[in-house]
């Protein structure tokens, strides 16, 4: 295991290594009024105004945090419609070489609510039921959109930390532009060229067919893959152009495809730390932010990665090798890919889950009671240990709300964060916002283990059977997206999904832009000798101790009925 | 109300048209041009025929060949709807799945192996790949074969295991990931060597 522990530590450093500068770009990005007014890319400036005089926003204004979140739901709202549309009539459209018909309702609906709120559960199979245009000019569109939405609100929350009295947060459709245009788009053409360059397909063309050696027939699912291949990564949606995800080679070949795309996934979550600590002209705050999830990352990584080199208990007593060395990786080998072995299968199933994106490179389903217990916790975490583009920021702010609070009652002094006080308002929106998503999951997850229409979706049989449930409404609350797999999609899983998705996004991303709102209007007051330190390790170890004691009360019975029954049967 | 929605409109027509039609539309020109192999799948063509792709497994059942991972999808091998196979780790049918798979192995592989025992069976070779096509096995997988296959093949070994080195992808720059050898890219090249 030690060259594998080798690998994960070269390649967490690469990515720091990357993502300390994004993050200075980013800050110009977004705190610079005029951009390109002068010098070689005053283009770039006069398209921004453009886009802002077609959309008739009056050169974009500042906004309250509710004219702020009003303007995102209408446009929301009315791109879930078009989602929709374009797979309920793709049979009608052109782009569909393979000739699919229509999606059904219910997909639909489940779909559009999936790639709208940047999570990405799919109950389909992308090569067998989506037509080119529903992929490219639908799914694809959404998976740069929704990462936008989430890079757009924290923003807007961070600027609550960074204004003094003020009553606006910022500009809806100049944070989504500058997102979409200055900060999603160049990094995506790259990757989609590098991802071309190693063989992830680019075309037009309808599926190849093969004879293969035996003089068999074999058909290859291929279409525009690339271009939509790296924004699902960078945009941490995790949305496949195949069912299997990035365990297609076709969509990550190579073992460099896995390290690749995750580093992808993960460059704008890190940078997003940094880039608070830049604005708030406090990197100190920003480094105990970064500490304390990336402990819980390596842990996460650790457990995943030796639980599965230990094997489950079905793979020891068959007598077959699964010692590592002499020409294999060996471990639980089921629903995993030779070239990535077990320690990037470790490193991106930890990392995927933490970030929401939910793509994968392995069957999640398959994994060791521990090793799985890995991503679920992961997502039962809330999505904040890095977390979504935007929304991992903005998510672990209401943890540090929290913890800011509790520490305040320990030693009884007066809350206050950044030179703003904490008071009762902030806390009850932090409160709604971390709080959520846990009750919405355990109530969608029981009322699909007392329905016998929720029943239905269950694959594998035992206390593994409810984990899958209890992944499912997890992962779509948390707009993660990835699943054990063999959970199926019935007209109830699909429509109780869409629910658990849209609430589970709009409810804390609305709670997100009220707390910046009612942050901005704060006066700053000076740090004294009273105030409670948020830039050491002591606040670290603080805001780890608040992550799992929310997330962790609430998925504790779970869990016991899940994972915890079938690892102690095991 | 009524100028956000028509603000709503615009951008969203506005979006669609850049990211869902011309930016991967350019992207596509770029790889047609810069990549036109990779881009259309890394097909692989003999006499001007197309027998499949680098990227992919494909069955292989005659003894001749080299045989795929055990795949999930069905027909095995699909590269048109790939999946993983879900069996979770408790799962009485994925000890079955795997006590078939390594009986089949034993009697395929002993009369080349002498001894051959389960423990010598790596477990690449008895379960489920991820995606259903993975186009690799493990180098220790390979091994085991490389005796059926000379043996039939009337080669010397050591020229079957020059083959399948050849045909081995290391680790990225040497580094990261796991070494695979590729099927499709040995049985070709043993292919090659004559007496098809």
């Amino acid at each position: 295991m030690g060259h594998g522990i080798l690998q994960i530590i070269v390649f967490v450093a690469i990515l720091i290594a990357a993502a300390y500068p994004l993050s200075r770009y980013m800050k110009y990005i977004y705190t610079e009024d005029d951009l390109f007014r002068r010098g070689r890319l005053r283009f770039l400036g006069s398209i921004e105004r453009g886009f802002y005089r077609i959309v008739g926003d009056r050169a974009a204004r500042e906004q309250s945090w509710k004219t702020y979140g009003s303007t995102l739901l209408v446009f929301s709202f009315l791109f879930v419609l078009l989602l929709y549309g374009i797979q309920r009539l793709q049979g009608h459209l052109f782009l569909n070489p393979q000739h699919f018909p229509g999606v059904a309702s219910f997909i639909s609906l489940n779909t559009a609510a999936s790639f709208l709120t940047n999570t990405n559960w799919q109950y389909y199979a992308g090569e067998t039921t989506m037509s080119f245009l529903t992929q490219m000019a639908g799914l694809a569109v959404q998976n740069f959109v929704s990462a936008a939405v989430g890079m757009a609100v924290m923003i807007a929350v961070f600027r609550g930390f960074t204004r003094r009295s003020a009553g606006t947060i910022g500009n809806f459709w100049r944070d989504l532009y500058r997102s979409l245009v200055y900060v999603l788009l160049p990094i995506a053409v790259i990757g989609a060229a590098i991802l071309i360059s190693v063989g992830v397909p680019q075309t037009f063309h309808g599926y190849a067919q093969a004879t293969t050696l035996q003089g068999a027939h074999q058909t290859i699912a291929r279409g525009p893959v690339a271009s939509q291949v790296v924004i699902k990564h960078l945009g941490t949606n995790g949305g496949g152009f195949y069912n299997s995800n990035s365990a297609v080679p076709f969509e990550s070949p190579g073992s460099f495809g896995g390290y690749f795309e995750l580093f992808l996934e993960l460059l704008i979550p890190f940078a997003s730390v940094f880039l608070f600590g830049r604005m708030i002209g406090r990197m100190r705050n920003a480094l105990a932010i970064f500490a304390a999830m990336f402990v819980l990352f390596a842990v996460g990584v650790g457990v995943n990665y030796v639980a599965e080199q230990h094997g489950s208990s079905v793979l020891r007593n068959s007598g077959v090798n699964i010692t590592q060395g002499h020409g294999q990786t060996g471990g639980n080998m089921a629903d995993k890919e030779v070239r990535y072995g077990l320690a990037e299968t470790a490193v991106f199933t930890t990392g995927t889950t933490m970030t929401s994106t939910g793509a994968v490179i392995a069957g999640h389903d398959a994994m060791t009671p521990a090793g799985g217990a890995v991503p679920l916790v992961n997502i039962f975490l809330g999505e904040i240990i890095f977390g979504g583009v935007g929304s991992g920021m903005y998510g672990i702010i209401f943890i540090i709300i929290l913890a800011v609070f509790v520490a305040g009652l320990m030693v009884g002094r007066t809350p206050e964060y950044l030179g703003k006080k904490i008071e009762a308002r902030e806390v009850k929106i932090a409160a709604l916002g971390a709080l959520f998503p846990g009750v919405l999951i355990l109530t969608l997850t029981a009322a699909a283990m007392v329905t016998h229409a929720g029943l239905a979706s269950i694959y594998n049989p035992g206390a593994h059977g409810f984990t899958e449930a209890l992944y499912a409404y997890t992962s779509q609350a948390g707009n993660n997206g990835s699943a054990f797999a063999g959970y199926g999609a019935t007209s109830f899983s699909a429509y109780m999904g869409a629910i658990d998705m849209l609430f589970g996004r709009f409810v804390p991303l609305i709670a997100a832009l009220a707390l910046g709102g009612s942050l901005a209007m704060k006066k700053t007051v000076p740090a004294s000798a009273g105030t409670f330190r948020t830039d050491g390790p002591t606040f670290s170890v603080l805001l780890i101790g608040l992550i799992l004691l929310t997330a962790g009360l609430m998925v504790f019975p779970a869990l016991t009925l899940g994972p915890i029954v079938e690892g102690l049967m095991h | 109300m009524a100028r956000v929605i028509g603000g709503s409109v615009v951008a969203i027509v506005v979006m669609t048209l850049f990211f869902g039609f011309l930016y991967p539309v350019a992207m596509t020109g770029f790889a047609s041009a810069a990549f036109p192999s990779q881009a259309g799948g890394s097909l692989i063509h003999r006499d001007g025929k197309v027998i499949g792709s680098r990227l992919s497994a494909q069955s292989f059942t005659w003894p001749r060949y080299f045989h795929e991972r055990p795949s999930g999808t069905s027909p095995a091998y699909n590269a048109a709807a790939t999946t993983f196979l879900n069996l979770g780790p408790t799962n009485p049918a994925l000890a079955k799945l795997v006590s078939d798979n390594a009986k089949a192995i034993l009697k395929l592989e002993g009369p080349y192996n002498p001894g051959l025992t389960i423990h010598d069976i790596p477990v690449d070779a008895v379960v489920t790949s991820a995606s259903g096509i993975d186009p690799d096995i493990s180098p220790a997988n390979a091994a085991l074969q490389s005796h059926r296959v000379a043996a039939i093949r009337h080669l010397p070994l050591a020229t079957v295991q020059k083959l399948i080195k050849q045909n081995t992808d290391g680790r990225w720059l040497g580094f990261f990931g796991e070494p695979g050898v590729n099927v499709l890219k040995l049985n070709l090249a043993l292919d090659k060597l004559g007496g098809r």
